[in-house]
């Protein structure tokens, strides 16, 4: 690892400062992606700026139809609390299946999704779900936040403070890991919620996340395993590595998406 | 550049100078000399680095030393009581579930931590749990056996 | 049997030190005024080396030396030696390339060690070697072997064809002969896939010179660390063994990863010899996958020849072997005399013929990784068996007990060299049937339909040579050493005994073992034995432990010793209890007189053996301690029934193995629980190569699988729990009656798997299934079968 400066952050607004001061700062929040890309030294910031020390970016809260997770909210907090497991069971199932529970004691939700890797799982269920991104200076929708494979709209010095998810009427995920690195070959979060049925992809696409419209379409009037049981993604834009050609990512989204829906009910 | 560092280890309080990209598992076994813990990977998946953190099992390979400022670390050279093992380390011994002993520590880390967290766990739950920590030697049968073994002593038998 | 004695599941004695965290392992060392080494390594797989600067790592902050292979060569250097010799065909020698610890002006694979910094601290290190200019010209790269033997790119311009040996073994005559009769005649393609064996401790090494005495020390992680000693004091570094003392502290697990000789060893000692000062190398894991042997990688072409009730008349067999791109210690011996001679298998076979052409590929070398040899050879034999069953309609069992060498016909002479001392593979198979149920499998089979799975099973009776081995057949087959054990046995004068064995436990726990063999033996608890092995500074020679030999040949070795120390202790028993040696007996750790009451207990005789205040000296040396030197008179031959059934879901190609039998002829059991542990790790292995792990480069010789994020490790999740037992016909050949257990289970197990893949899926109109069978595999093998 290349050394670098640390600073702890007392605050939002003292991350945000320290950050902008830096001459190439990282936020690290769990660090459970991070500290392995500085291992390998495939990154060299001059600046880590650590969020841990930020109170008030952890904790669940539930409002009426809405579930807010504080983005320093560990996967192993998420997936252990029972109001995401009354609200979005689904949600609570996800982040319990997130990396392993050593991963999952210290990574965090709002670390996870700035990083959006194209095989992470929570980008799958922010889409499906519909969520919003509440950052120090504003908030977006999952699909603007989202913009390509390690990429996301946050500016340099923009800090995620939590995720906001509408309560979903039914909803599931299937996720068919790497046998390696268990990260999602493909996953497949399906979601009906108020603004209606979402298919979310993730570990399949070359730019990432992304949604299947066509499944959608065919949900939103049958919500059956049978009513997208033709429907494949075309495999021009999906992966294609060692572990799994195109064509069988293509394979294995109607199966986890079909799966998903039997699972949501 | 160099920070000052404390925390209490196995009960005792240490303090340390460290660079920014000091991990915790360097600090144990370099600087503390608690070898005990081990380094099997460099992509944070092996496990054998697994130590406790204010009570929960973290991987000491993938969290900087400076980040541990201010915490409790239990590692495998604070279970036992002198000569006494500690519940799950005797069944691990019981259950011959180690052969080269160097994912070892953390595999005990681990298992007190799934215990902790659930303390009747089925042969699949452990399963699952584990999947933070790799061992070449064992085939994990008995380290299975051992979990469930050592679950039960926890809860008193 | 005693509490403590040969068969009894004594706990572990090692386990303490392991549970608390104060094993001792290579990276746990650190010497005074230690410095650290990194290793320069090459990101190509096939490259000149037009220019080499270090200039700006000499002078980087902390660093204290940087050496290149022009340096080492400079002052003699030797290059990394083979310790196993095959002759082609014509009897002319093979290949032998030469392995310099560091290239000279040429790097063969990725990975290849260019350049090592030595540091005050490990970072400093690795940025300074960051500094290091070099200048590579690239080279075409060879990457498959049939390509290779064929005028592809020469890995070695001394090497024509890049073949490092075209062997045979067997009749071809007679084996063609055998074909042309044949009613019918199975065949096969088989490519056993490269594994990295991944033990969990990372290699290390620290090198370390007394500048008063001029003494080296090597601390590594080593599976033989006489073997070491030899190889780098003879041939690399020429230190005479009385200067160069090697310690392989514990270990974390070899899987024969760790018997050979590495550059790394070699660069450490002689460096600091340079700068007088301790160097510590520890692998990253990424180096591990880049340095360390990897293991297997035969393709093979296979065909059995029938007579019309399914007799076997005759095997005919091609393979290309992968040697990597240097020859690593062993690596000559694996894909010739622990393979091929194998292929008898435990059928009765007239004929078999062998032809193995031995290759250089611009990958890491390629060696020993348990089973080394015989699982290729099971899984070759065990696959075409099955798929003579299918073909002939006789079902997978009958058609191996039509075939089986009967228990009473041994010893048994195989057409490949070996003579097989003892074996009941009839009952051994029945025994595994019992085990796994069979009975309910079309059952089961019939409900896991209902689940929308498809359930196989599958089968394999295997055999295997191993305790490695008399030194004279050896010998006469290519090894450059003898392979023999040895062990003292020093009985203190208060009747404690400390044990010295050649034999290396990294896992095997032989500290418990051997201990009940003493205890068992002399008639002493446990406690009151230590055994102490890993340091030429202590044990006087040793050749290590790999090829399951530690028991067959260590243990046996120690026996040996054992009853040098009754004997002597008789004689002194004798004299003190005045009666003639002939009345002594020694029972239950008491010598008594026969036919009187007078009895002295073994830990009385050992003090007079060091009080001998009235030994008739001229007959009665004073002392009580032993060494044997153990070589065997044959191999060992462990054998077993494996059973394997699997579920597969069409949908997703998913393989789960839901239930595995096996019961295997180990010999006698001297601690059921580790045997039970040994076999549970060596299935875990098996399953890994059949379903999970496969080392993969791309077409310009990068490894693609170089971390655990695309190599997959078996993980608790991946494997179900294991049925195992035993059925032991005893070896013929040691006093123990023991055969080795190391190995058993990943050689018995990957045709036990995928047969179980091949039987779910026969139906659907799959045939055929190479390893690892991973979920795209199976999935499009339905796929083009449907």
């Amino acid at each position: 690892m290349y050394d670098f400066n640390y600073h702890r952050a007392e605050s939002v607004a003292d991350a945000a400062e320290k950050i902008k001061a830096a001459e190439d700062g990282k936020l690290v929040a769990g660090g459970m992606t991070l500290i392995p890309t500085l291992k390998q030294r495939l990154a060299s910031p001059s600046d880590l700026v650590d969020l841990s020390g930020v109170g008030d970016l952890a904790g669940i809260s539930v409002d009426g139809n809405t579930v807010t997770i504080g983005a320093m909210t560990t996967h192993g907090a998420v997936a252990a609390s029972d109001d995401v497991k009354q609200a979005i069971p689904a949600l609570a199932a996800l982040a319990d299946n997130i990396g392993d529970a050593q991963v999952r004691h210290r990574g965090t939700i709002g670390g996870s999704i700035a990083n959006n890797d194209p095989a992470a799982d929570y980008p799958a269920g922010c889409i499906a779900l519909g969520a919003t991104i509440v950052t120090n200076t504003r908030e977006l929708s999952a699909e603007d936040f989202f913009v390509g494979m390690f990429e996301t709209a946050l500016e340099e010095d923009e800090v995620i403070t939590a995720v906001r998810f509408p309560v979903a009427k039914r909803a599931a995920y299937m996720k068919f890991p790497n046998p390696a690195s268990r990260y999602a070959l493909v996953g497949v979060f399906v979601a009906e919620t108020d603004g209606g049925v979402r298919v979310a992809v993730t570990g399949a696409g070359q730019d990432g996340v992304f949604r299947v419209a066509e499944m959608e379409t065919a949900l939103s009037g049958n919500f059956t395993a049978d009513a997208i049981e033709g429907i494949s993604v075309p495999d021009d834009d999906l992966n294609t590595d060692i572990h799994a050609s195109a064509e069988y990512r293509a394979h294995l989204i109607t199966v986890m998406a079909k799966r998903a829906v039997a699972a949501a009910g | 550049m160099s920070y000052t560092v404390s925390m209490t280890v196995n009960g005792k309080a240490v303090s340390g100078d460290v660079e920014g990209r000091t991990l915790l598992v360097q600090f144990l076994r370099e600087h503390l000399r608690l070898t005990g813990t081990h380094v099997g990977c460099d992509t944070s998946q092996c496990g054998a680095c697994c130590v406790h953190v204010n009570g929960t099992s973290i991987k000491s390979c993938t969290m900087l030393a400076v980040q541990a400022d201010g915490v409790e670390v239990t590692t495998i050279e604070g279970l036992a009581n002198g000569d006494e093992l500690h519940p799950m380390q005797a069944a691990f011994r019981e259950n011959h579930g180690l052969q080269c002993g160097f994912c070892t520590p953390g595999m005990v880390m681990s298992a007190i931590d799934l215990v902790q967290e659930n303390p009747e766990p089925s042969e699949k739950e452990i399963r699952e749990w584990l999947e933070g920590n790799l061992c070449r030697c064992t085939g994990y049968h008995n380290i299975v056996k051992s979990i469930e073994a050592g679950a039960k002593a926890m809860r008193g038998g | 049997m005693t509490a403590t004695g040969i068969g009894a599941a004594v706990k572990r004695v090692e386990d303490f030190r392991f549970l608390t965290g104060q094993g001792n392992y290579t990276d746990d060392i650190d010497r005074p005024n230690q410095t650290y080494a990194w290793i320069l390594r090459s990101p190509h797989a096939h490259a000149k080396i037009t220019s080499l600067d270090i200039g700006a790592a000499e002078s980087a902050p902390g660093v204290v030396a940087v050496f290149t292979g022009k340096d080492m060569e400079a002052e003699g250097v030797g290059s990394l030696p083979c310790g196993w010799q095959v002759n082609n065909k014509d009897d002319s020698p093979m290949a032998e390339p030469a392995h310099p610890p560091l290239v000279i002006d040429r790097v063969r694979h990725v990975g290849d060690q260019v350049a090592v910094v030595i540091a005050e601290t490990r970072d400093e290190a690795r940025q300074a070697a960051e500094m290091i200019v070099v200048d590579y010209e690239l080279l075409p790269v060879v990457m498959d072997m049939a390509a290779a033997i064929e005028g592809g790119p020469q890995v070695h311009d001394d090497v024509a064809n890049n073949l490092c040996y075209d062997w045979h073994i067997g009749d071809k005559d007679a084996t063609d002969a055998a074909f042309a009769d044949a009613a019918h005649v199975a065949s096969i393609d088989i490519v056993n896939n490269r594994l990295i064996p991944n033990a969990m401790e990372p290699r290390a090494a620290i090198g370390d010179y007394d500048t008063a005495t001029g003494d080296h020390t090597l601390y590594t992680t080593s599976q033989n660390p006489h073997v070491i000693r030899l190889l780098m004091g003879a041939f690399v570094l020429n230190i005479p063994e009385h200067k160069l003392r090697v310690v392989a502290p514990d270990v974390g697990g070899g899987f024969g990863s760790k018997i050979y000789h590495y550059a790394e060893e070699a660069i450490v000692t002689w460096a600091a010899g340079k700068i007088r000062r301790p160097i510590k190398w520890t692998a990253e894991r990424s180096e591990s996958f880049m340095s360390d042997c990897h293991g297997r990688d035969h393709v093979t072409k296979a065909e059995l020849a029938m007579d019309a009730d399914g007799k076997f008349l005759a095997l005919r067999v091609g393979t290309l072997a992968n040697m990597g791109a240097y020859l690593s210690t062993f690596a000559p011996c694996v894909p010739t005399y622990l393979y091929a001679t194998l292929l008898a298998g435990v059928y009765t076979t007239p004929q078999v013929y062998c032809e193995v052409k031995a290759v250089f590929t611009n990958t890491v070398p390629v060696d020993a990784y348990r089973g080394a040899g015989r699982p290729e050879a099971s899984f070759l034999l065990e696959r075409i068996v099955d798929r003579a069953a299918r073909e002939t309609g006789l079902s997978q069992v009958e058609i191996r007990q039509r075939n089986f060498i009967p228990a009473d016909a041994f010893p048994y002479q195989t057409p490949v060299a070996l003579q097989y001392d003892s074996g009941d593979y009839g009952s051994t198979l029945d025994q595994a049937v019992t085990t796994a149920e069979i009975d309910g499998f079309e059952a089961r089979k019939a409900e896991a339909a209902k689940r929308g799975k498809l359930r196989g099973i599958g089968y394999s009776t295997y055999i295997e040579a191993c305790g490695i081995a008399p030194s004279a057949v050896v010998g006469s087959l290519g090894a450059r050493a003898g392979l023999f054990e040895s062990a003292e046995v020093r009985v203190h004068p208060t009747g404690s005994v400390t044990v010295f064995t050649g034999s290396h436990s990294h896992g095997q726990g032989h500290e418990t073992t051997f201990s009940q063999l003493i205890s068992d033996t002399l008639g002493i608890p446990m406690e009151s034995v230590e055994i102490v092995h890993g340091d030429t500074g202590k044990v006087a020679f040793g050749m290590g432990t790999y090829g399951s030999r530690s028991l067959a040949v260590g243990g046996e070795a120690i026996m040996r010793a054992t009853n040098r120390i009754i004997d002597k202790a008789t004689k002194i028993a004798a004299h003190i209890m005045e009666a003639p040696e002939a009345d002594i007996e020694f029972k239950d750790g008491k010598f008594t007189v026969a036919g009187t009451d007078k009895e002295m207990a073994f830990g009385e005789i050992a003090l007079a053996a060091y009080v001998p205040h009235n030994f008739p000296h001229e007959t009665l040396e004073p002392g009580l301690d032993e060494t044997a030197f153990y070589d065997p008179a044959n191999f060992t031959y462990p054998g077993g029934c494996h059973i394997c059934e699997v579920e597969v879901d069409p949908e997703t190609g998913v393989v789960e193995v839901v239930s595995f039998s096996a019961v295997d002829d180990v010999g006698r059991v001297v601690n059921p629980m580790i045997v039970e542990g040994q076999v549970h790790g060596g299935v875990a292995q098996g399953i890994g190569q059949a379903l999970l792990e496969g080392c993969r480069y791309d077409e310009n010789g990068q490894l693609v699988t170089g971390s655990y994020m695309d190599y997959t490790l078996p993980r608790a999740g991946d494997l179900p729990s294991f049925n195992v037992g035993t059925h032991a016909t005893l070896c013929a050949h040691n006093s123990l009656g023991v055969k080795g257990c190391g190995e058993v289970g990943a050689i018995g197990s990957p045709p036990a798997v995928i047969n179980a893949v091949v039987d779910a899926l026969w139906d659907l109109g799959v045939k055929d299934m190479s390893m690892p069978a991973t979920p795209e595999k199976v999935w499009q093998a339905i796929q083009n079968a449907q």
